[in-house]
C-alpha cells in the first residue's frame, strides 16, 4: 500500500510538472507579441520596447522565464495580465469560488440523482427499470450547452422559476444557490446519466453473485442483503466513475458559464482566449488542469482504499 | 491515473444492452438512417438548401414558419432550414477529421507498443498518462488561444486529447492478439513484423477499431460543437450547428427558441445515432472474441 501511495504521488507530481511545462511552452509558441497588443499596434520606439521587455521579463531566455513563472505560481503569483493591467492571481481569486461552487453543486446532483436513479433501476425490474434506462439514455446524449438552452427556455424564460443569468461570489449563499441551480443541472445532466447507467449495471451484477443469492436463500432480510452485500461491492466502480466524471466537469464548466453568463474562471478563460491574453489563459488553464489532475489522483487513491486488490496488483507489475 | 481510468473504460463499455428494450434493432435502423441523412447533408447540403443560408433579411427577424420556409427565420432573418442543411458540413466533417487523426495515432501507438513491448511500451504509456491530464475541451481552448479561433486548431487539439483513450483500449486488445499462437507461428515462419501487424494483427483488432471510431465520433461532435458554441471554433456567419445553438441564445431569452432548439436537436440526434451504433458494434466485437 505504501509503495502504491508513493508511486501515485510521484506520478502526480510528474504529471503536474509536465502539464505546467506544456501550458507555458504552448503560450510561448503563440504568434504575436504581447507588447503589440499593449501598444494597440502602434509602432513603439526601440528604447520603449527595451524598457517594457525588461519590465515584463520578456528578454530573458525561455527556461529562465518558465522557472520564474513556475516558482511564482507555487507562491501564488500567476503573473501579470499586460492587457488588463492587473495581477492574474487577483483575477483568479475573485472568480475561483464561483466555479468551485458550480462544480461541487453539479457533483452533488450527480451523486444524489445519478446513484439514486441507478440503484432504483438496478433493484426494481419492469417499467421502473425501463424508465431509468430511457431517461439515462436520452439525457446522456444531451451536451451541456444544449441542456443550458433547454433549461433556460423552460425554467427561466417560460416558467420564470430561476433567473436568466448567473451570479458572483459577493451575494448571499441562498442567492448563489438560486442563481447557480440551472447552470449546475445543465452541467450535471449528461454525467448524471452515465453514473446512473454504471450504478444500475454494477448493482445488477452484484445481485447475481453467488454470495448474494446464498444470503437471500438463507432468509436474511432483503434490505439487509442489499445494504451489506450488494451496495458495498457495487460502490467500487460507482464511486470511481463518479469521481472521474465529476473531475471532467471542471473543463465543461467553461461552456455552461458562458451560456449562463456566470462570472467564473471558465467564462473568463474563454474571454481571455478570444483576446489573446496569454497570462490569464496560462493561469486559469493551470488552475483547471491542476484541479483535474489532483481530483483524478484522489479518486485513484480512493479506489485503492476501497479495493485493496488494486494496490496489491500494482506490486506484481 | 491508470487503474481508475482503465476501470471506467471497462465499466462504460459494459453498458446495459439495448436489446432489453423491445425492438432494439429498430433503434439501429434509426441510427443508420440518421447518420445517412446527416452524411448526405454534409456533402450536398449547401446545394440542397432551398435558400441562401447567409441571405440576411432584417424584416423577417424571428418570423415563424411560412410557405417555402418550413422552419422560419433566425434573428437576422436568414432561412433556418437552409442554415441547418448547410451547417451539416462543418458539424460532420469536423468530428470526422478528429476521428481520423485520433484513430490513426491511436492504432499506430497501440500496435507498436503491443508489438515491441518493454521500454518502448513503458515510455509510450507514460507519455499517454501525461496526455490524460488534459481534458479535450481545455486543450482545444488552449489551441484557440495560441493559434486563433477556428475549426482546424480545435480539431487537432481534440484529436490529441482523444488519442490516449483510443490507444489504451486498442493496446490491450492488440496485446491479447500478440500473445496468440498464430502470431508466434508467423514469427517462426519468418514473416516480417510489418506484414504480421498489417495483414494479420490489424484485421483481428479491426471490429474493435471500427466500434471505437464510431463512439469517438459522438464525443468529438459534442466537444467541437461546444467549442463553436463558445465562439472559438467555426466563425459566424458560416452556418454550423454549434454556432447556431450559441447565436440563437438571445432569441431564446426573447422567446424565439427555434434556432437554438433545431440546431441542438440535430446535434443530439446525430450523437445518439453514433452512440447506439457504436455500442452495438462494440458488443459485436466483444462477441466475436
Amino acid at each position: 500500500m505504501t509503495r502504491f501511495l508513493l508511486r501515485r504521488g510521484v506520478m502526480m507530481v510528474v504529471t503536474l510538472f509536465a502539464s505546467s511545462f506544456v501550458i507555458y511552452a504552448a503560450m510561448y509558441l503563440a504568434p504575436g507579441n504581447p507588447l503589440a497588443a499593449l501598444a494597440g499596434n502602434r509602432p513603439l520606439p526601440p528604447d520603449a520596447v527595451a524598457a517594457l521587455e525588461a519590465r515584463y521579463h520578456l528578454n530573458e531566455p525561455f527556461f529562465q522565464r518558465y522557472w520564474e513563472w513556475l516558482t511564482g505560481v507555487l507562491h501564488g503569483n500567476f503573473g501579470y495580465s499586460i492587457i488588463l493591467k492587473q495581477n492574474v492571481s487577483t483575477l483568479i481569486g475573485e472568480r475561483i469560488g464561483t466555479t468551485a461552487f458550480l462544480v461541487c453543486y453539479a457533483g452533488l446532483i450527480i451523486l444524489v440523482l445519478g446513484i439514486g436513479l441507478g440503484i432504483v433501476g438496478g433493484l426494481r425490474h419492469g417499467a421502473v427499470d425501463t424508465g431509468v434506462i430511457l431517461v439515462s439514455t436520452v439525457s446522456a446524449a444531451i451536451p451541456a450547452f444544449v441542456a443550458s438552452i433547454i433549461l433556460l427556455l423552460v425554467f427561466a424564460v417560460n416558467l420564470r422559476w430561476f433567473p436568466v443569468t448567473g451570479t458572483n461570489m459577493t451575494s448571499s449563499f441562498p442567492n448563489r444557490l438560486w442563481h447557480l441551480t440551472l447552470p449546475a443541472f445543465a452541467l450535471a445532466i449528461a454525467t448524471m446519466a452515465v453514473v446512473a447507467r454504471v450504478t444500475r449495471a454494477s448493482v445488477r451484477e452484484e445481485q447475481r453473485k453467488e454470495h448474494v443469492q446464498t444470503a437471500i436463500s438463507r432468509g436474511i432480510p432483503y434490505h439487509y442483503v442489499v445494504r451489506r452485500h450488494v451496495l458495498r461491492n457495487a460502490a467500487i466502480p460507482i464511486l470511481t466513475v463518479s469521481g472521474l466524471t465529476i473531475a471532467s466537469l471542471i473543463a465543461i464548466s467553461a461552456v455552461v458559464e458562458r451560456a449562463f453568463n456566470v462570472t467564473g474562471l471558465g467564462s473568463y478563460l474563454l474571454q481571455a482566449a478570444n483576446y489573446g491574453d496569454m497570462a490569464v489563459v496560462q493561469g486559469i488553464s493551470l488552475v483547471l488542469v491542476f484541479a483535474f489532475i489532483i481530483t483524478n489522483t484522489l479518486v485513484d487513491l480512493l479506489y485503492a482504499v476501497l479495493d485493496p486488490r488494486v494496490a496489491l496488483g500494482e506490486k506484481a507489475i | 491515473m491508470t487503474t481508475a481510468n482503465a476501470e471506467v473504460a471497462d465499466v462504460i463499455s459494459r453498458r446495459p444492452a439495448f436489446r432489453r428494450i423491445r425492438g432494439g434493432h429498430v433503434l439501429i435502423y434509426f441510427s443508420i438512417a440518421v447518420i445517412a441523412v446527416a452524411t448526405i447533408l454534409a456533402v450536398f447540403g449547401t446545394w440542397l438548401a432551398p435558400h441562401d443560408p447567409n441571405n440576411v433579411q432584417l424584416s423577417y427577424q424571428y418570423v415563424g414558419p411560412t410557405p417555402g420556409h418550413p422552419l422560419g427565420f433566425d434573428g437576422t432573418g436568414r432561412d433556418l432550414l437552409s442554415r441547418l442543411m448547410a451547417g451539416a458540413r462543418t458539424s460532420m466533417f469536423g468530428p470526422l477529421a478528429v476521428v481520423l487523426m485520433a484513430m490513426t495515432a491511436g492504432v499506430v501507438l497501440a500496435i507498436a507498443s503491443a508489438w515491441r513491448g518493454g521500454w518502448f511500451d513503458t515510455s509510450i504509456s507514460a507519455g499517454l498518462d501525461i496526455l490524460f491530464a488534459f481534458p479535450g475541451l481545455l486543450l482545444a481552448i488552449l489551441a484557440a488561444a495560441v493559434f486563433g479561433s477556428g475549426l482546424v486548431a480545435a480539431s487537432i487539439a481534440l484529436a490529441i486529447a482523444c488519442t490516449p483513450y483510443i490507444a489504451r483500449v486498442l493496446r490491450s486488445a492488440a496485446m491479447r492478439e500478440r500473445s496468440q499462437a498464430y502470431i508466434a507461428a508467423l514469427e517462426v515462419q519468418g514473416v516480417s513484423a510489418w506484414r504480421a501487424c498489417i495483414r494479420h494483427l490489424l484485421p483481428n483488432v479491426g471490429p474493435l477499431i471500427v466500434a471505437q471510431a464510431t463512439i469517438l465520433f459522438g464525443y468529438a461532435m459534442v466537444d467541437l460543437a461546444a467549442i463553436s458554441f463558445v465562439g472559438l471554433g467555426v466563425q459566424p456567419p458560416q452556418p454550423d450547428w454549434g454556432v447556431m445553438v450559441g447565436q440563437g441564445e438571445p432569441g431564446v431569452l426573447q422567446g424565439y427558441p427555434a434556432e437554438s432548439l433545431s440546431a441542438g436537436l440535430c446535434i443530439v440526434l446525430v450523437v445518439v445515432a453514433f452512440n447506439l451504433l457504436g455500442e452495438r458494434l462494440a458488443e459485436r466485437a466483444e462477441e466475436r472474441r
